[in-house]
């Protein structure tokens, strides 16, 4: 069966364990995970999971299904379209090769900026949908990186 | 009421209407079964090893319906309890398992017998929990009761560190619980239930595929009734065995890797499959990709999980068996006649005829299913069957004429060698009035023969019957089949003295070479009302048959067994 990529939304009980729960699920049933974030839902006792995976209709079903029988698990939203932003933090060094103009311009064009400078380096940032946040890194690619951290994705649903 | 955490255990399995409990002591419990000393509620039953207890309290729950209650102390007293609780998981037994933990301020210290009970369990309970407040006991408790037996049930853990055992606080044990994460459906949705009924009116070749959820749910009066009143015929599971009754005309048999020609013809033939709280384990459906290939499938289970996991269904029902078969009965009732399958049950009794289930009898040799049906002449429905894992126990789902869910207590989803004894023991203590037997085989029964001394110490008299065929017998039938006869470790000659064996532990033993000595030894073993090994010298080389080799198509079955 062909596998698909899936934004997968998971509001769960704020709790020791939640989050190894819902990782053991993914580790133990042998479902994939290219990247999950956390945090807490502002006012609530509620966090949120967004974890992106990949997998065969039948899996992609199955992993909704297995989340939802986790006790502490409020709520699995799995839409094939939803509202989805990453960010992206790169940190340059500071020679006579680099432009710091040409960086600011090209982060721009992924919603981003120069968020830090000192005399020996830059930290630029972006935030867009995980596929041009690729293109950003490797667009960075040429100004000689030291180091490129991905916040993975976090995401909503439309309606 | 101010109690210490201890109290406040016993006071829920109280409360909870548990008579008893299952467990061995040691440093990080001892506060609890200080209080059990105390107490004159819940009975306790020292069994010899926790893997044991867990068993036990696994099949006092799946005879009495209750929740079962295990109790172990921390570090190596919880790991052994793992397989036990995994076994229940995988059954979906109501449990809860009390564990002591060492104390808070030494956790994650890799303290004395400390090991990460949550983290271990994590993926074999339905839900656990490290307690961390004593204010929140009681609560949890409730909690973990109405986990363990609500929707689809199964295992909880609490893992309660010592000094909460010890500390006082405040006890109210509350009414009800309020989980607003939780909340299984029971009752199925109504328009999904009219489809499935208009598939039924349509169908040709219906067929009852009933699992275990059938047992959980309590449903086998509706489920016969349903079928009576329809007349479509039924296959059991090995978990589901007992549900329609052994004289039931409309039951074609057990299906699977060992099931009947018949039962497995059936699902391979069918144009409608009706799923009653089964699963479609990989050693029922065979091949996969052969499997009902002419049916639709309507799926009634109340784990959602389950649908769609395995096969693709056409009519998914979330709700409990007992509840939607209700349902479905109710609007069927008077557009169904019996009549109507008169042709495709006249097929699957021909099935039935020309490859019945049998076996060759023998008078130089015990065979294994005479023993198994002799049994069953002998005690019949007044038996609990409780087995281990291995030829053994699929002759006894075979030949055994199971009467009523309940009456056959078996590791059909984990396959746990070690579960007959500790079983048979649980299953007497939950149903005092019936005669206990565990069908067991010679390697089984060394899994956890210390419970020998259990059943004698508390005057249970289970017996024992030890097919015994000096082979790990289903690993040898393997080697046989499908490695050329390298019997690899599987031999088995070098046997303990078994009648000695049993009374040293304060039971009687039998050596059975002949029917004769057979009959003798259950007789007198019931009249004795003594724990027993009934040790069967039976043909060391017979097969189970028939059988879908593994991977194969269910319509695929190896007869007989012919020597290249
Ligand atoms: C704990 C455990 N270990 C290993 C196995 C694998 N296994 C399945 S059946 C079997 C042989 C059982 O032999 P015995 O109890 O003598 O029964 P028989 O098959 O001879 O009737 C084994 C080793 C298992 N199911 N459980």
């Amino acid at each position: 069966m062909q596998k698909v990529r899936r934004v997968i939304s998971v509001v769960v009980q704020n709790e020791a364990q939640v989050l190894a729960r819902v990782s053991g699920l993914f580790a133990g049933r042998g479902y994939n995970i290219d990247s999950l974030t956390v945090a807490s839902i502002p006012n609530s006792d509620m966090s949120h999971i967004t974890i992106v995976t990949r997998g065969s209709q039948r899996v992609i079903e199955q992993i909704t299904k297995q989340l939802h029988k986790i006790i502490p698990v409020y709520k699995v939203v799995e839409h094939s379209s939803m509202v989805e932003k990453e960010m992206v933090l790169i940190k340059f060094p500071l020679n006579e090769n680099v432009n710091i103009a040409n960086i600011q311009a090209l982060f721009e064009a992924y919603n981003g900026s120069i968020v830090n400078a000192s005399d020996k380096m830059i930290i630029a940032m972006a935030a867009d949908e995980s596929k041009r946040i690729d293109h950003c890194v490797e667009a960075a690619s040429i100004y000689k990186p030291i180091e490129v951290v991905r916040s993975g994705v976090v995401a909503m649903e439309r309606q | 009421m101010k109690i210490s955490g201890a109290q406040m255990v016993c006071e829920a399995i109280n409360l909870e209407s548990v008579d008893f409990v299952f467990g061995y002591p040691g440093g990080a419990i001892m506060n609890v079964y200080d209080e059990i000393y105390k107490q004159d509620g819940f009975k306790h039953i020292l069994t010899r090893h926790e893997q044991a207890a867990v068993h036990a309290a696994d099949a006092y729950a799946r005879v009495s319906g209750k929740v079962g209650v295990a109790m172990v102390t921390s570090g190596p007293g919880f790991t052994n309890a793992v397989t036990g609780i995994a076994t229940a998981y995988t059954d979906s037994t109501p449990l809860v398992v009390i564990s002591g933990q060492v104390p808070l301020a030494l956790i994650g210290t890799d303290g004395f017998q400390e090991v990460d009970a949550v983290g271990i369990s994590r993926s074999c309970t339905k839900h656990n929990y490290l307690v961390n407040d004593i204010n929140e006991l009681p609560r949890i408790l409730k909690e973990a009761f109405y986990i363990a037996k609500s929707g689809r049930p199964g295992p909880v853990l609490v893992d309660i560190p010592k000094d909460i055992t010890s500390e006082i606080a405040e006890f109210k044990y509350p009414d009800s619980v309020n989980i607003p994460t939780y909340k299984p459906s029971y009752n199925g949705n109504n328009r999904q239930i009219k489809k499935a009924v208009d598939a039924i009116l349509e169908a040709k070749k219906p067929l009852l595929y009933i699992g275990g959820g059938t047992v959980l749910s309590n449903a086998y009066q509706d489920v016969r009734e349903f079928a009576t009143l329809t007349g479509i015929p039924a296959v059991e599971t090995l978990m589901a065995r007992g549900v329609m009754g052994d004289s039931n005309e409309l039951l074609i048999g057990m299906l699977g890797m060992h099931g009947s020609y018949a039962a497995n013809m059936a699902m391979s033939e069918a144009d409608l499959i009706i799923s009653l709280g089964a699963r479609f384990d990989d050693r029922v459906t065979g091949k996969l990709s052969e499997f009902a290939k002419y049916a639709d499938i309507i799926h009634i289970d109340i784990d959602p999980a389950n649908i769609g996991k395995i096969v693709d269904v056409d009519y998914p029902i979330v709700g409990d068996v007992r509840t939607v078969v209700e349902k479905i009965t109710d609007s069927i009732k008077d557009k169904i006649k019996p009549q109507r399958y008169e042709v495709w049950r006249d097929i699957l009794k021909r099935y039935n005829e020309v490859h019945p289930l049998t076996f060759e009898d023998s008078n130089d040799v015990i065979k294994p299913q005479w023993a198994i049906k002799r049994v069953g002449e002998l005690i019949g429905e007044k038996a609990t069957i409780t087995s281990d894992v291995g030829q053994h126990q699929m002759w006894a789902a075979q030949f055994y004429p199971f009467d009523r869910p309940r009456q056959w207590i078996n590791s059909g989803g984990l396959g746990t060698m070690g579960f007959g004894l500790p079983a048979a023991i649980g299953a007497k203590v939950a149903d005092s009035e019936k005669i206990v037997v565990n069908v067991t085989g010679d390697g089984s029964i060394l899994m956890n023969v210390q419970e020998l001394v259990t059943a004698s110490e508390y005057k249970i008299p289970v017996i024992n019957v030890i097919l015994n065929n000096h082979f790990l017998g289903m690993v040898r039938q393997w080697q046989t089949f499908f490695y050329d006869k390298r019997y690899s470790e599987t031999d088995l000659s070098y046997q303990p003295n078994w009648k000695k064996l049993a009374e040293a532990c304060g039971g009687i033993g039998y050596d059975v070479t002949t029917k004769e000595e057979f009959d003798a030894a259950i007789k007198d073993s019931i009249e004795k009302n003594q724990v027993s090994f009934v040790n069967v010298a039976v043909d060391r080389f017979e097969n189970v048959l028939p059988m879908v080799p593994a991977g194969g198509a269910l319509y695929n079955m190896m007869l007989e067994y012919k020597e290249r």
